[in-house]
């Protein structure tokens, strides 16, 4: 019966499709946990994420080769600041990267301590300035040393 | 063999077969062999009053995760709520808050920007946002090839080999938090630092923020300090409205965030 | 590596502002998430464009087939034949649409059948095997004939030899064209047709289920949705059949009226033409209705219940896309067609321009849904503003431009020109004896 030919031709497509699918489809694809939903994935994945590279590693890190900056951090308001915060991520540093960036911008300053009066945040709780009035265009670090501040004793 | 027979021995079988793994359920092999079934299931918290808008979560973040630092796209964000004492509503996120807030004025777009006197304001806060990991993820839901998925302990992920590009994710998150990785050019967003939290790390964010805004928990542990706020305190999610089951929990969450 | 990290965090840090998709054509207006861009541009528009054409093309072909409207017989098997061009067109918005182009058969290979857009491959390769099987059945004896008639010709020319290799392929195989044969032919094609028209809806339907289930989208999420793009599509395949086949009678009248032929070819030509055209032209009143309906009843609805996101819907309606909604969409696209339908004594000249008018709204309308959804924030207090690149000046911008759009537009043509000479359309000959 000839009227099933084109039908044949289809069918002969899908296999194509399917054969194709075999050898491209990686094995560990397919229903996992969470479900067909949420959870039709390549298994392998996982592992791949938990592999990247972990580049901040913390302020205890820091510590036994800049003890100095540490203590004196350590006993002023800045305590809460996380070295890498203002140096960048430390990485594999010293080996990889060398030396980290020294940031003398006003801008990293004016994050916290551009003075905004908000009712019911935090950021009224910080004593700041307006940047615009106070020394504008100079670097905050030619009177303000940032591991010790130390504004209580100029007061 | 007879009827009789037939239906005795089935019955026989089938009753021990009941029998049998029944006792499965009193004893179960897994705990037996110390595998804990979904121990995990990662929850974030975040604190509004906490938070003053440094945008230190942003640049750690970018630098963390390797987002393009001058892209215009983050995993992570702060936005900053105005409002002004006859009841207009200001909000604004340069750059996603990535270089922080250093102005008053606030950024309407266009090259525009408005300042608020302090008086006139009634009360303003910051609030960071980032992927919620949503038990009923929607942007999972709507990939057409599998290529985002949610793993057992919660976290959505994005498998960057086999992402096609469309964006239909993006367009299903109600919260904005999916978009195109400049680079990769797949689907991208943040997924609680996959890489530091399964090695006991704090995600990047958390570990930056200096005022403790960010916090991140495991919701099965009922010892961890971020379950117990969680289940104890009052806190509020995202739109919930939308049957995502967000899990990114937020104190002092105003009615004005959007 | 020695330094090799430190590069990596360096480029992170001066990569000096990646182009982020959609950056380019998106202006951001008061508050708007950092990420939020409009990310379906204009191909996404053009899609749902060219899966309505192709929809409302192949359901004209089966009025004729299935419900056995003869006067719409040469119609029939024009927009046959025009469907299936306009199908290898369709997947070419998407191409040009996905960041990862080269992995667009990831669809096929790993569909997850929870999202809409997975349903593209299943639909499109049925869809796909049913056109193609009715025209093999409505052109078999033409190919039988054609083939056996170069098989016996001594000397073949080039394009002769490749005429005869494409129709012995194309028959594939059986010779048989008796009666007995032809009638189970023409059996096939009416069963094929009635098939076809649910499939057809469903190459459509889909499109519009992929917009309505978005429930993050406040413009798009509503279960009209699927309905309102099925009935706008068969109006939009209707008008282009009828415009294709408005042009396609002028240039056979062109040539009848040269010297030598006699007048009342001409005049039959024209008779036939303005008949088939008044035909139609009341099926395309019908379904206008249809769609229009269905889209103001969303928008009464949507009015009359007021949830959260109304209010900023109802700035983008009635205010930013006020002229693209009411003035071209509505009106232009609309009114003043369906008026002009409705006046009597249709002229060609009135219905080239009416169909033309036709076809702008329904763009119109593919163009509202898919930018508009995306004209505000989804923080509800923001908007963002839609710039089509019209000079590219890289890739991105030459894909999802105006230059992109055009050679989309052109090429259902091109592809048809390159149909017909497998399947002809415009051959009397071939108009009486196959089917």
């Amino acid at each position: 019966m000839h009227v099933l030919r084109p039908l044949f031709v289809f069918l002969a497509f899908i296999a194509i499709v399917l054969i194709a699918r075999f050898f491209y489809v990686p094995k560990d694809f397919g229903i996992h946990e969470r479900g067909y939903m949420y959870g039709w994935y390549r298994k392998s994945n996982e592992e791949e994420w938990k592999q990247v590279k972990v580049k901040y590693q913390g302020m205890e890190y820091c510590k036994d080769c800049h003890p100095e900056n540490y203590k004196n951090l350590m006993e002023s308001p800045h305590a809460i600041i996380q070295c890498e915060n203002c140096h960048g991520p430390a990485i594999d540093h010293p080996s990889d990267p060398l030396k980290l960036s020294i940031d003398r911008s006003r801008e990293l300053c004016l994050r916290c301590h551009t003075y905004l009066p908000y009712p019911t945040s935090n950021r009224a709780n910080i004593r700041g300035i307006d940047p615009d009035n106070h020394n504008p265009g100079i670097e905050c670090s030619m009177c303000h040393n940032p591991h010790k501040p130390n504004l209580g004793r100029s007061r | 063999m007879t009827r009789r027979e037939f239906l005795k021995k089935t019955l026989i079988a089938g009753g021990s077969l009941v029998l049998s793994s029944s006792f499965l359920e009193l004893i179960r092999p897994q705990d037996i062999f110390g595998e804990k079934q979904k121990a995990t299931r990662w929850v974030f918290l975040v604190d509004t009053y906490k938070c003053v808008g440094c945008g230190m979560c942003v640049k750690a973040c970018k630098l963390e995760n390797e987002v393009p630092y001058d892209a215009n796209v983050t995993r992570t964000w702060v936005e900053r709520y105005i409002i002004t004492k006859d009841g207009r509503l200001l909000a604004d996120t340069p750059k996603g808050a990535r270089d922080g807030f250093i102005t008053s004025k606030v950024d309407l777009g266009r090259g525009e920007y408005k300042d608020i006197k302090p008086e006139e304001i009634e009360k303003a806060f910051f609030v960071p946002k980032l992927c919620n990991q949503c038990e009923n993820p929607p942007c999972v839901q709507v990939c057409p090839v599998g290529a985002t998925y949610q793993a057992l302990d919660g976290v959505v992920l994005v498998d960057r080999k086999w992402c096609i590009g469309c964006g239909y994710c993006i367009m299903a998150c109600p919260y904005g938090v999916r978009f195109f990785h400049p680079v990769y050019k797949v689907a991208e967003k943040c997924n609680f630092c996959y890489h530091r939290i399964t090695k006991g790390l704090k995600p990047a964010c958390v570990q930056a923020c200096p005022f403790g805004a960010r916090n991140i928990g495991n919701i099965k542990d009922p010892d961890d300090p971020v379950t117990k706020i969680i289940m104890k305190d009052r806190v509020s999610v995202l739109k919930d409205e939308y049957g995502t089951k967000p899990q990114v929990y937020y104190i002092g969450l105003s009615k004005e965030v959007r | 590596m020695p330094g090799f990290l430190s590069t990596i965090t360096t480029l992170t840090i001066n990569l000096g502002n990646p182009v982020v998709h959609g950056e380019e054509w998106t202006i951001k207006e008061l508050f708007v998430y950092p990420n939020e861009y409009i990310y379906w541009s204009i191909q996404i528009v053009m899609y749902p464009f060219m899966t309505g054409l192709v929809a409302g093309a192949f359901v004209l072909s089966s009025l004729y087939h299935v419900f056995g409207i003869k006067q719409l017989k040469d119609m029939a098997r024009f927009s046959l034949v025009f469907s299936f061009a306009l199908l290898f067109v369709a997947p070419m918005p998407l191409l040009f649409h996905l960041q990862q182009p080269l992995r667009g058969i990831h669809v096929f290979m790993t569909p997850h059948f929870t999202s809409a857009i997975a349903a593209f491959g299943v639909v499109f390769s049925t869809y796909g095997a049913i056109v193609a099987s009715e025209l093999w059945f409505i052109y078999r004896r033409y190919f039988v004939e054609t083939s056996l008639k170069l098989k016996n010709k001594p000397d073949r020319t080039f394009s002769e030899n490749l005429k005869y290799f494409v129709t012995t392929l194309l028959t594939l195989g059986s010779y048989d064209i008796s009666e007995k044969a032809l009638h189970r032919d023409e059996r096939a094609i009416k069963i094929l047709a009635g098939v076809g028209i649910p499939v057809a809806c469903f190459l459509h339907g889909y499109a519009g289920f992929i917009f309505g289930s978005v429930k993050a989208n406040a413009l798009w999420m509503t279960p009209l949705m699927p309905v309102i793009f099925i009935m706008s599509a068969i109006v939009s395949g209707i008008a282009l059949c009828m415009l294709t086949y408005i042009i396609t009678m002028e240039i056979r009248k062109l040539k009848a009226s040269r010297p030598g032929i006699p007048y009342h070819l001409r005049e039959e030509i024209r008779g036939v033409e303005l008949h088939e055209i008044r035909m139609t032209s009341k099926y395309l009143i019908f379904f206008m209705i249809f769609a229009i309906s269905l889209e103001l009843l969303d928008l009464v609805f949507r009015g009359y219940t007021a949830v959260k996101s109304w209010d900023v819907l109802r700035s983008v309606i009635y205010g930013k896309d006020f002229t693209n909604i009411f003035i071209l969409q509505y009106t232009v696209g609309n009114l003043v067609p369906f008026i002009s339908l409705l006046m009597p004594g249709l002229t060609i000249r009135r219905a080239v321009i009416t169909l033309l008018l036709v076809l702008f709204g329904v763009f119109m309308m593919r163009w509202n849904v898919v930018i508009g959804g995306q004209s505000f924030s989804l923080s509800f207090s923001g908007y963002m503003h839609y710039e089509l690149p019209m000079i590219p000046h890289n890739i991105e911008t030459f894909k999802e431009g105006l230059a992109g759009m055009l050679v989309i537009l052109v090429m259902p043509f091109v592809l048809f020109w390159i149909l017909t000479k497998i399947f002809p359309v415009f051959d009397f000959k071939a108009t009486n004896s196959s089917h």
